[in-house]
């Protein structure tokens, strides 16, 4: 199969480059990931992150013909060739497909991604009926992968200044727990023009989820929950 | 070379680490994660179907049947006082998970939700209880991810990609810290501490057909080798019965506790054979020797007869968009099949490691010295799948792994708070502290003939071979012939990227290293063992022998010595659980 893989090596002093790769791999059964890797036993000088290989932990979301996938769920039979694996966008570039993604995290940290709850703990769990837990499915389930938020031109523009949807997703997760009790505090802190509101709509966001998840409706509902708060 | 100092230092951010961090972060010290990778992405993350504890909650309950299932469970080889704390401990560290916002499957009645799991029962032995508590079939993603948030709260502080290297140790055997290298910058660093916890996880990547994670390459235990110290129990590896066909992807035994089941060729439930009890939800190394068994004899599913079949299909669509959702992805996407509709094509794989850094309940590492077998080495520790305290024995159940990372972590937490207010400052580094880290460093600088990923290949497919389900004398000594070669090998191989930024062969190189030393710890211990017991299953002596071998193997890298320490029969308050024959 063919692909085309960015390069860049810092300390080679030159620019980054796209590489024409041959592999003999039988795509059948096989993931984009089985793929880069072979290619990495033959040229060792390929520099990828990966871990699980099945599509929990997100570490290696690349941007595949254009589209931001976890290269270990992606299969090889899917794609059209030259198979052109590039990072992320939108981040800086450390080597290879190998991406900065400090702000990113720092953008999930700014919403302060923990249960806020100042009661006393009793001695057992909390209560939280099934239909207040099922409001959690569809946002805890982020593996912070960062394919949603760097395949959003909002983030692009503004990434010092509006959280992305990863991070709004998480930031809803808390919000919508019964069982925190900042949710004003929460809302407060994403009111602002670029925060929250930098968010048109695009939806690139929606498409480029490998978890199925829906960032764009989670800032819907925050935005309806800070209208509401108005009236 | 750079330098870093804080009171205490955890190696590794996966449950286990990020537990034992999260004590030290609440308290005044200054603690430090090393990870060499961003926290989320450890491999706690792939952890299924729940964590056990006996919270009652649909069922009867007792942490006491626990207790008696995890000793049965283990061959009777784990130590029943760590076991009695384990068990005891349950119930208040998963509410401390909720608590700290885990989200948790619910019961109608707003209480945590719990399945039933392998291997666990009512009344010493009994009917099937109900005891793992789920958050869907994501818990492990859900508990990483919870801890982490809680770690930033608390701010402590994260060297994420970094790889840590080797223990520093002082004469009087004291840890005062460890070499690492920034995996971005491929800079050297030194980083001190007054305690010091290993939190590496497994090694199932010594195997070619694993359930783990690529990043599960036993780099504390190779540290904890390096340094003189032993590794306990190193036989007992863990096969998963099921296991993605081809792929080692892990079905979780959940889908077994919500109603599944095994099918062969033939259509038959061939479990109940081989227990007529527990049938599905025998411990994990009875269902994986059976499908081992029905595979050999020719009784496996598909054109190769290589699998078995998970059926689950009549379990109805809500329950599996509900409660098993993720595993109905990973179906999918790796077996190119929908279980609602058609059965998953499973086969064991390798997936935890029973043994590992000899600890005791509080999490120090313990070692042979001058006053017994199981002294504390001073300022080091180590919890998680890396440590062997031993509350798995030869045979772990399923959903007591994440409790292990928390109840441990949070111990080892708390002793170490103890451990640094006792010893307040900081020993004196020995001279050249980092030089064996640099040196070993330095030599993949040199060019060698020999390629890494050649060798590691080669490594996985021997242990496959040598050291799978069934063993005998004759198959483990070619394993380790074999391995003899590979280590020649490895001698004379080099990289041909010798940069420093992110330079992932250097890792793998690294890694590698301690793959090795772990395949040889299990090779040599497997052949000293000459019982079956739990997991580690000898053709060649195919009984339990209490007789001889209720005592656990302690393995040393100087000439491949083999001792022995006995196990701890008697618990903490509670009558000594007597070691029977092991049914289900």
């Amino acid at each position: 199969m063919k692909f085309r893989l960015y390069r860049y090596s810092p300390e080679s002093g030159e620019k980054p480059f796209m590489q024409d790769v041959e592999l003999d791999i039988e795509p059948a059964g096989k993931m984009l990931l089985d793929a880069l890797l072979a290619i990495k036993a033959q040229d060792e000088t390929l520099s990828l992150r990966r871990s699980c290989r099945e599509g929990v932990c997100g570490s290696d979301a690349v941007n595949v013909n254009g589209k931001n996938r976890l290269a270990c769920i992606t299969p090889l039979s899917e794609l059209k060739e030259p198979i052109e694996v590039r990072p992320l966008p939108g981040l800086p570039v450390i080597r290879d497909l190998i991406v900065d993604m400090e702000p990113f995290y720092k953008q999930y940290r700014s919403i302060k991604p923990w249960l806020i709850n100042d009661e006393p703990e009793p001695e057992v769990e909390r209560l939280q009926s099934p239909a207040d837990r099922a409001l959690l499915d569809g946002a805890y389930e982020c593996i912070l992968c960062a394919c949603c938020t760097t395949s959003c031109p909002s983030f692009w523009w503004n990434p010092d200044t509006f959280v992305g949807p990863a991070g709004l997703l998480q930031a809803y997760r808390f919000i919508a727990d019964s069982r925190d009790e900042a949710t004003a505090a929460r809302l407060d802190n994403l009111e602002d023009p670029y925060r929250l509101y930098r968010c048109r709509g695009i939806m690139n966001c929606v498409d480029a989820c490998p978890k199925g998840l829906n960032p764009t409706a989670a800032i819907g509902r925050i935005k309806s929950l800070l209208v509401k708060r108005r009236v | 070379m750079n330098a870093r100092r804080f009171d205490a230092l955890i190696i590794g951010g996966g449950g286990a680490g990020l537990r034992a961090a999260l004590q030290l972060a609440r308290s005044d010290y200054k603690v430090a994660v090393v990870s060499k990778v961003f926290p989320t992405r450890s491999h706690t993350v792939s952890a299924q179907g729940g964590i056990t504890a006996a919270l009652a909650n649909v069922d009867d309950d007792r942490w006491e049947w626990h207790m008696y299932d995890t000793v049965k469970g283990g061959d009777w080889l784990g130590d029943q006082d760590a076991i009695e704390f384990m068990c005891r401990e349950a119930a208040s560290a998963v509410y401390e998970l909720e608590h700290m916002g885990l989200p948790f499957s619910r019961l109608d009645n707003g209480k945590i939700y719990q399945r039933p799991f392998g291997g666990q029962s009512k009344n010493f032995g009994g009917e099937q209880a109900t005891r793992t508590c789920a958050a869907a079939d994501r818990t492990g993603h859900a508990l990483l991810h919870t801890l982490y948030q809680q770690n930033i709260a608390h701010r402590t502080q994260f060297f994420d990609e970094y790889f840590a290297l080797d223990l520093i140790r002082d004469a009087d055997g004291y840890c005062l810290g460890v070499t690492a290298i920034s995996i971005e910058t491929g800079e050297p660093l030194l980083i001190e501490a007054r305690a010091t916890l290993l939190a590496t996880g497994g090694a199932g990547r010594v195997f070619g057909n694993s359930s783990n994670a690529m990043i599960n390459t036993g780099d504390g235990l190779g540290m904890v080798l390096r340094a003189g110290l032993p590794l306990q129990d190193m036989e007992f590896w863990q096969f998963h019965p099921t296991g993605i066909a081809g792929v080692g992807s892990l079905i979780t035994e959940g889908v077994r506790g919500e109603g599944g089941y095994l099918l062969n060729k033939n259509g038959e439930r061939f479990m109940e054979r081989y227990a007529p009890h527990a049938k599905d939800l025998a411990g994990r190394d009875v269902v994986a020797r059976a499908i081992a068994i029905e595979i050999a004899e020719g009784r496996g599913c598909g054109p190769h007869g290589d699998h078995v079949d998970l059926k689950l299909d009549h379990l109805g669509e809500t329950l599996i968009a509900e409660k098993l959702p993720g595993i109905r992805e990973l179906a999918v996407r790796f077996a190119g099949v929908d279980p609602a509709k058609a059965p998953i094509p499973v086969a064991p794989t390798a997936h935890y490691m029973m043994g590992g850094i000899p600890a005791n309940l509080h999490g120090q590492v313990v070692a042979p010295a001058r006053f017994g077998p199981e002294e504390p080495v001073p300022g080091l520790y180590a919890v998680g799948e890396c440590a062997c305290v031993s509350v798995h024995g030869a045979n772990r159940l399923g959903g007591n792994s994440l409790l292990d990372l928390i109840v441990f972590g949070r111990a080892a937490g708390l002793h170490m708070l103890e451990y640094l207010r006792d010893n307040p400052y900081p020993r004196d580094l020995p001279d050249n502290a980092a030089e064996a880290s640099l040196v070993r460093l330095s030599r993949w600088d040199r060019p060698g003939s020999e390629r890494v990923a050649a060798i590691t290949d080669d490594l996985r497919r021997m242990m496959q071979m040598h050291a799978g389900v069934f063993r005998t004398d004759a198959v483990l000594r070619a394993g380790l012939e074999k391995l003899d070669a590979l280590e020649d090998r490895l001698e004379n191989a080099g990289l041909q990227d010798t940069s420093r930024v992110f330079n992932t062969a250097r890792i793998e190189a690294l890694e590698l290293e301690n793959l090795i030393v772990v395949a040889r710890a299990t090779l040599v211990s497997a052949i000293h063992r000459t019982e079956s017991r739990g997991a580690h299953t000898r053709d060649d002596f195919p009984a339990r022998d209490d007789a001889h071998w209720l005592k656990h193997t302690l393995y040393s890298r100087a000439g491949d010595q083999v001792d022995a320490k006995p196990v701890r029969l008697k618990p903490l308050t509670v009558e000594t659980i007597q070691p029977q024959e092991r049914v289900y």
